[in-house]
């Protein structure tokens, strides 16, 4: 069994008891506990998250995807730049991306206003930003591998040959 | 109107009372589906939408469009290490039931006796007797669901003119290995057999590669092999599979194909073919997870003390029935606690005492039914 078997089953279903774990992977429980904790260890898994359709909730949640331009000196590197913006708790994802822009940096905010605002008031005026473009999020359909439609009921037959 | 005596002969399909009584109730798990809780892969129904876009609705040669039977070839030679010439040894067809269902009116006569391993799929013996042959049932249960040479001996198989069979096997999820074919093919030649192989399951097995009994010495001029695209790449809705045989049984199949069916449906023929050219990712992922519930399944059942034969090939098990009767467990089970699984006995006596539960199913689903069916045990 290979770890990498039990990352694809928790990519599916985080919450998979270990008992259904070593039942898919023909394992004892015990090596289970342990290559989880051994994985979590290393750092391999960072943590664990629902995936929510925002939509299904009365609150008001707004999500943007933000190009970022930069400019480097010789002092400053992208790691730099990528760390002091990680640390705000608004930004949920950072990357440096090849093409046209440096960052793709998704933000998370109760309001349009917060996030703009957020986008002006801190990302903005850091000294190396040279350029944002902000895309608010309209609609999700997608999100992490998991679709949000409900489109998948099973209409097989109950008994077939 | 007076039906005829054939048809008379044949009983109604035993699947068709649990499938009633399903029905009528409200929160059923089912673990009695035959077929992928998946859809076809999306690049197979993509191509399967622009080809109606593009207004491809003609039929297609009879025997299939040539590209998809140059894939099937260079397919099953890949896989399977089976050379078929796509001019003249491969024919398309309207699922893998008309294949058997063709072949077996274009190869057997009247009175022909065709022996089918028990428990089998519910279609083959009735199919033989619209062939006006006799069906010759080979009990397996003694021999953990394959066949054996012993088994068929016992049968009275040697003066059988053919053998039909399903491996892996529905309904018990038994495999045939190349160890355990030999001597049948071994049997099959001594005894001058026509061998029908539904190999319909082949892509899921689980530790073992799959083994064609027509890659045997002697085996290919006396074998009609069936395949299809309805469990690997979950295309069961679109109908289409393919047999591969000697010209003189293609042309034969042909003849009776292009006066029915006339040709396989050109939709899903198009989504085949993009199946079988880029869709191999998604049935491994498919056959992963398929795997894992497997696994999870013969766990449970272990642990609720169940004898349970190992099955490693479709995505069926063969649990004993607690109790011994299949029939009043799997309908109380129904009824009491909402789980649809088959009976044995519908695929033949020697299914008797067993239950056919199917894991293609969501993993919740069948955590959710093998609690209820603890509960229902204990």
């Amino acid at each position: 069994m290979s770890k990498r078997e039990l990352l694809d089953l928790l990519l599916e279903n985080a919450r998979y008891s270990t008992a259904d774990l070593a039942r898919m992977t023909d394992l004892d429980e015990d090596e289970v506990v342990a290559t989880v904790e051994a994985l979590e260890s290393e750092g391999v898994i960072k943590g664990y998250q629902a995936v929510v359709d925002w939509n299904k909730v009365a609150e008001e949640r707004v999500r943007a995807s933000v190009e970022l331009n930069v400019t480097l000196d010789r002092e400053t590197s992208y790691g730099d730049i990528a760390e002091r913006l990680a640390k705000f708790p608004q930004v949920t994802t950072l990357r440096l991306v090849s093409g046209d822009y440096d960052f793709e940096m998704e933000v998370e905010g109760e309001s349009m206003q917060e996030v703009s605002k957020f986008i002006s008031d801190k990302v903005a005026p850091v000294p190396e930003i040279t350029q944002t473009v902000t895309h608010y999020v309209m609609d999700t359909y997608k999100d992490r591998g998991l679709q949000m439609s409900d489109g998948d009921d099973d209409d097989r037959l109950s008994v077939s040959p | 109107m007076k039906v005829s005596d054939r048809v008379e002969e044949v009983p109604p399909s035993g699947i068709r009372k649990f499938f009633e009584l399903a029905e009528e109730m409200d929160d059923v798990i089912s673990l009695g589906v035959g077929e992928p809780d998946f859809s076809a892969p999306w690049a197979a129904r993509e191509a399967a939408i622009a080809s109606l876009e593009q207004g491809k609705t003609s039929y297609t040669a009879n025997r299939g469009r040539k590209d998809l039977r140059e894939e099937i070839s260079a397919h099953v030679a890949e896989r399977y290490g089976l050379e078929y010439d796509p001019d003249d040894e491969i024919i398309v067809t309207t699922g893998v039931s008309e294949g058997v269902d063709v072949a077996l009116r274009a190869l057997i006569d009247p009175g022909d006796v065709v022996a089918v391993p028990q428990p089998s799929y519910v279609s083959y013996e009735p199919g033989i007797t619209f062939a006006g042959g006799e069906p010759l049932p080979v009990p397996t249960s003694d021999d953990e669901f394959k066949l054996t040479v012993e088994g068929l001996e016992r049968a009275g198989a040697a003066d059988a003119d053919a053998l039909l069979y399903c491996y892996p096997n529905n309904p018990t999820g038994a495999i045939m290995t190349e160890d355990d074919l030999r001597p049948v093919a071994a049997f099959a030649r001594e005894h001058d057999l026509t061998v029908f192989a539904d190999e319909i399951y082949s892509e899921l097995t689980y530790g073992h590669e799959h083994t064609s009994i027509a890659t045997l010495p002697g085996m290919r001029e006396r074998t009609v092999v069936f395949n299809g695209f309805s469990k690997a790449f979950a295309m069961t809705g679109l109908r289409l599979g393919y047999a591969l045989a000697p010209p003189e049984a293609v042309a034969g199949m042909n003849r009776i194909h292009q006066y029915s069916m006339l040709s396989a449906p050109t939709t899903a023929q198009y989504a085949a073919i993009e199946a079988l050219r880029n869709c191999e990712e998604e049935v491994a992922e498919m056959i992963g997870q398929y795997d894992r519930r497997r696994q999870f399944v013969l766990s449970r059942f272990d642990e609720m003390g169940i004898d349970c034969f190992e099955a490693e090939g479709a995505f069926y098990v063969f649990p004993e029935a607690p109790g011994g009767d299949d029939e009043a467990f799997a309908e109380a089970l129904l009824q009491e606690h909402g789980v649809a699984v088959v009976p044995g006995s519908v695929f033949g006596e020697d299914g008797e005492g067993h239950l056919r539960v199917s894991y293609a199913t969501g993993l919740d689903d069948l955590r959710e039914a093998m609690d209820r069916i603890e509960t229902f045990v204990e």
